[in-house]
């Protein structure tokens, strides 16, 4: 199935949720005239797919980048765009799907033939040896040299040329990297990729490690760059920055291209973000309950502050009520779940369970006071990935069915059979390695291993990230089901349809704070939107 | 720990979906079947298969045996006999090889055993441990060899220092410390109930075996039929994972180095059994030894996976071909190259097996998807 067959699924929109211009659902994969830029197209990508065993990390991308423009890449953590940009720089190779770099159709064996077709990245975690030189850094793996010696005076000064071209002839070649400031150092990233005669510059969220002020300085630089015929892809959460250095700008989300080439300055902001946390699909949520849930106070926080993280989050659960927590990346959702759990040590405030103040830092005083948690990154916070599934299941419960420390397997084996029939685990042989099951069954690992326990409340963080469709409305039928059965549960979710859909209750967080409490019922997807993005993210964006 | 009741659990039985009566008595016989399978064969099939190769490699090194040496192998008694040297050569180490593959496979590394040996050696053969009699000395080696480990678990897990680096100082500082004790002189064991250890035999087996034998027992109980199994590797296949299901990752963790030093108290004293003596320069390198037999037996350096059998077979693979020089009369030197050589190709043919297995389990999910 391809982006846009997806995209235009011929599938109702919700009403009541969603808007038209927001209805992700219905539009067409967007293309912006041709003629938006000008440039020949030095990088076309088509349908290109790459599966990891148990996650289809890309499912349908389309690119297209043309010389002298900054490409700018959308996404939530977790759409693909690493796997994006490792396809482009030669670290995978995609499973099927058309890669044509410069009119050519182009596969690249390793990252060292990607650089000399001419693609350079530079990556979050600069890629330098801090206790190299300037200049053997910016020509690290490629020092001219004769006869087996390096020839440092040339490499000296095509450092110093190539520092030149990027404004700053002031860094000395031959300056130890571990010694530059963290913009200094992107600087060199940079060199390294002029030396090596780049066409394409991949920037995997360049500004992260810039303060404000030096931020300007690298849109100089990409400007400079651009106005050389350098083509450069631009990754960044910061619309703003987005609006500012980019002009076309393709969204991901899935794995999937869900908008393409939309013009950076023009699209409305609560597109993209629309288009970025949006659902490229309907999914079905269950029915809530007639009544409003009325069970006792069960988690109770007050006050809870985490400094650079949230502040003053003071919230309440009840047995038997689902919560949602809706807010993007970074606003602090993910560090207040974990909080809770203990996986975190508050600096101020109280977590109760049924009135008892927990211990802070301690999950298992947590789990012991009946929590469980599915953290947000199940291969490596979650699984046991080369265990069988049934000791996944049990991780959290062995203990309780040993013996005088003595396990009992066939005994484990048998709840864990239990919890995979009433989650329709595929494949259903609990024996298998948890490796071998997809992301979806994965999740149904994390969570049933919560329903073995006497778990009275179940923190979810991304439950259905990367989990497909079908699974999805199986997750939540399960979510709804557990809490029919008594179980609180406090939900995060990127996806603002996901949060309205299945809560009965909705928090707002943005910037690590709760700005808006409210029934589910009395918010509306463009509301919690508008919510989510005021502040920073639309500072200076057109609305 | 709590204990469930058989009712608590049938009521959580559909908790998640409302699911169809069962049978009980279906799901009683399914779960005993399960029971039952368990007994025999256990969950570890890949590991099963891995020991399946380490003895192929015995095998081959007695075929090597046989060839060069058919003088000797076609005497029976000598078979026997040299069969139990091997045995007697590998117990020491494989002593220490046990608490070693327990680290490991907790995501950890132990250097320090070598000297945890020497330094339980030493203070059970002073003078004035050695008035207190066998018991004495047993009592004096073994508590030496937990505290010490003791030592290296609160560095790592509560001082948060790296393995690595917390081990090598209690190397360093407990070879020193012994040779303190000791004066560096090599304390004489007058007991001769210790000094029996070594050359008593039972059944015609000598009773170092049977330590041996003990030890690798109560270590395969421990990994695959307890809780502690569980935890030790849930924790080094993945820390995090652990911690967020409630598992006391750092005590874990201190208990697992304390495990191992309590094997090298073990180990001091049938060391000490069977030289009669202890010093502060004993059981020399006896932490490389102990990790190369781990990591040949297919213990995961980086955690999480291992076996105790297949540590064992390492063990006994590196004393056979010590048994091999030496019925041959070549040289150690020789000898410790192509123990070299034996790593290197062990570790070359797991990382070999286990990409052929991430393929084809990759190549089953494509085609059932």
């Amino acid at each position: 199935m391809t982006a846009s067959d997806a995209a235009s699924a011929p599938t109702p929109p919700d009403p009541t949720t969603m808007s038209e211009e927001v209805a992700v659902t219905k539009a067409p994969l967007v293309e912006a005239p041709a003629d938006t830029v000008a440039g020949e197209v030095v990088l076309r990508l088509t349908d290109v797919v790459k599966t990891f065993p148990g996650v289809r990390a890309l499912d349908g991308v389309q690119l297209e980048v043309r010389a002298g423009e900054v490409h700018c890449l959308l996404g939530q953590n977790g759409a693909g765009k690493s796997t994006l940009i490792k396809v482009l720089s030669g670290v995978h190779r995609p499973d099927s799907g058309d890669v044509y770099w410069r009119g050519e159709p182009a596969t690249f064996a390793n990252p060292q033939a990607a650089m000399r077709a001419g693609i350079a990245t530079i990556y979050q975690e600069l890629d330098l040896v801090e206790d190299l030189s300037v200049a053997e850094n910016a020509f690290l793996g490629h020092e001219p040299r004769r006869l087996g010696f390096v020839r440092r005076g040339q490499m000296a000064r095509r450092t110093r040329q190539i520092l030149g071209r990027l404004g700053h002839p002031e860094i000395p070649p031959g300056r130890m990297v571990r010694a530059l400031p963290a913009a200094g150092k992107q600087i060199v990233s940079m060199a390294r990729a002029l030396s090596h005669e780049a066409r394409l510059i991949i920037m995997d969220e360049p500004s992260a490690v810039l303060a404000h002020d030096e931020v300007g300085n690298l849109f100089r630089i990409i400007r400079e760059l651009t106005a050389q015929g350098i083509a450069v892809i631009y990754i960044s959460h910061r619309l703003e920055e987005i609006r500012e250095i980019g002009d076309r700008v393709t969204v991901l989300k899935d794995g999937r291209t869900t908008a393409a080439n939309l013009p950076a300055r023009e699209t409305p902001t609560r597109d993209l973000v629309s288009r970025m946390t949006g659902r490229s699909i309907e999914y079905v949520f269950p029915d809530r309950p007639a009544a409003e849930p009325d069970g006792a106070e069960l988690l109770r926080v007050d006050g809870l502050t985490r400094a650079g993280e949230f502040a003053d989050v003071s919230l309440t659960v009840r047995a038997g009520e689902i919560v949602g927590i809706a807010g993007l990346v970074g606003s602090g959702r993910s560090e207040l779940l974990e909080t809770i759990f203990g996986a975190r040590r508050a600096q101020a405030g109280t977590v109760r369970m049924g009135g008892r103040a927990l211990r802070p830092g301690s999950v298992g005083a947590a789990v012991r006071a009946g929590m469980g948690m599915a953290p947000e990154e199940r291969k490596s916070q979650a699984l046991l990935l080369g265990e069988p599934i049934y000791r996944n299941v049990t991780l959290a419960t062995f203990g309780r069915y040993a013996r005088l420390g003595f396990t009992d397997t066939g005994r484990e084996r048998a709840e864990a059979d239990r919890i995979a029939d009433s989650l329709e685990l595929r494949p259903r042989d609990v024996r298998r390695p948890v490796r071998t099951l997809s992301g979806g069954n994965q999740q149904k690992v994390v969570v049933g291993r919560w329903l073995l326990g006497d778990t009275r409340l179940l923190l979810l963080d991304e439950p259905t990230r990367g989990v497909d469709v079908g699974a999805r409305a199986e997750l939540y039928q399960v979510i709804r089901a557990l809490a029919a059965r008594g179980v609180g549960v406090l939900l995060v979710s990127s996806e603002v349809p996901e949060v309205l859909g299945l809560a009965d209750r909705v928090l707002v967080m943005r910037e690590g704070r709760v700005v808006r409490e409210a029934p589910a019922g009395e918010l509306d997807e463009n509301t919690v939107l508008d919510l989510v993005m005021a502040g920073s993210l639309m500072e200076g964006a057109p609305a | 720990m709590s204990e469930m009741t058989p009712t608590a659990t049938s009521a959580r039985a559909d908790l998640p979906a409302p699911s169809p009566p069962v049978d009980p008595a279906e799901t009683a016989a399914k779960a005993d079947a399960a029971r039952r399978l368990s007994w025999w064969r256990g969950d570890g099939g890949e590991g099963v298969r891995r020991n399946l190769g380490l003895i192929g490699v015995l095998v081959v090194l007695i075929v090597i045996g046989i060839l060069t040496r058919p003088d000797l192998y076609g005497d029976s008694n000598w078979v026997w006999d040299n069969i139990l040297t091997i045995l007697k050569l590998a117990s020491v180490v494989g002593v220490v090889t046990v608490g070693m593959t327990f680290v490991i496979i907790g995501g950890g590394i132990d250097l320090s055993v070598g000297a945890i040996v020497a330094l339980a050696g030493v203070w059970a053969t002073t003078v004035a441990t050695q008035s207190y009699g066998a018991g004495g000395m047993v009592f004096a080696a073994l508590t030496v060899g937990l505290a010490v480990g003791l030592v290296n678990g609160v560095l790592i897990s509560y001082g948060r220092l790296v393995p690595f680096i917390a081990t090598l100082a209690v190397l360093v500082a407990a070879r020193g410390l012994a040779a303190e004790i000791s004066d560096k002189q090599t304390q004489v064991s007058s007991n001769t109930f210790i000094n029996g250890i070594a050359s008593n035999k039972l059944l015609g087996i000598p009773l170092l075996v049977y330590i041996l034998a003990a030890v690798v027992a109560a270590g395969w109980v421990l990994l695959n039929r307890t809780t502690f199994g569980r935890r030790t590797v849930a924790v080094g296949g993945n820390p995090e994972a652990a911690r967020l299901a409630g598992i006391n990752v750092r005590r874990h963790t201190l208990l697992l180095y304390a495990l191992s030093g309590l094997c090298c108290g073990i180990a001091a004293i049938m060391l000490t059994a069977q030289a009669n003596s202890a010093q502060a320069a004993m059981a020399n390198l006896y932490e490389l030894d102990a990790i190369a037999a781990a990591i040949i037996g297919g213990t995961l350096l980086s955690g999480g996976r291992g076996t105790i059998i297949g540590s064992l077979l390492g063990v006994i693979i590196f004393s056979t071909i010590t048994n091999l020089f030496a019925i041959n009369g070549l040289s150690t030197e020789a000898q410790n190259m192509v123990k070299g050589g034996i790593i290197v190709a062990a570790v070359l043919v797991q990382q070999v097996q286990f990409r052929s297995l991430t393929q084809f389990l990759g190549r089953n999910r494509a085609t059932t998807t």
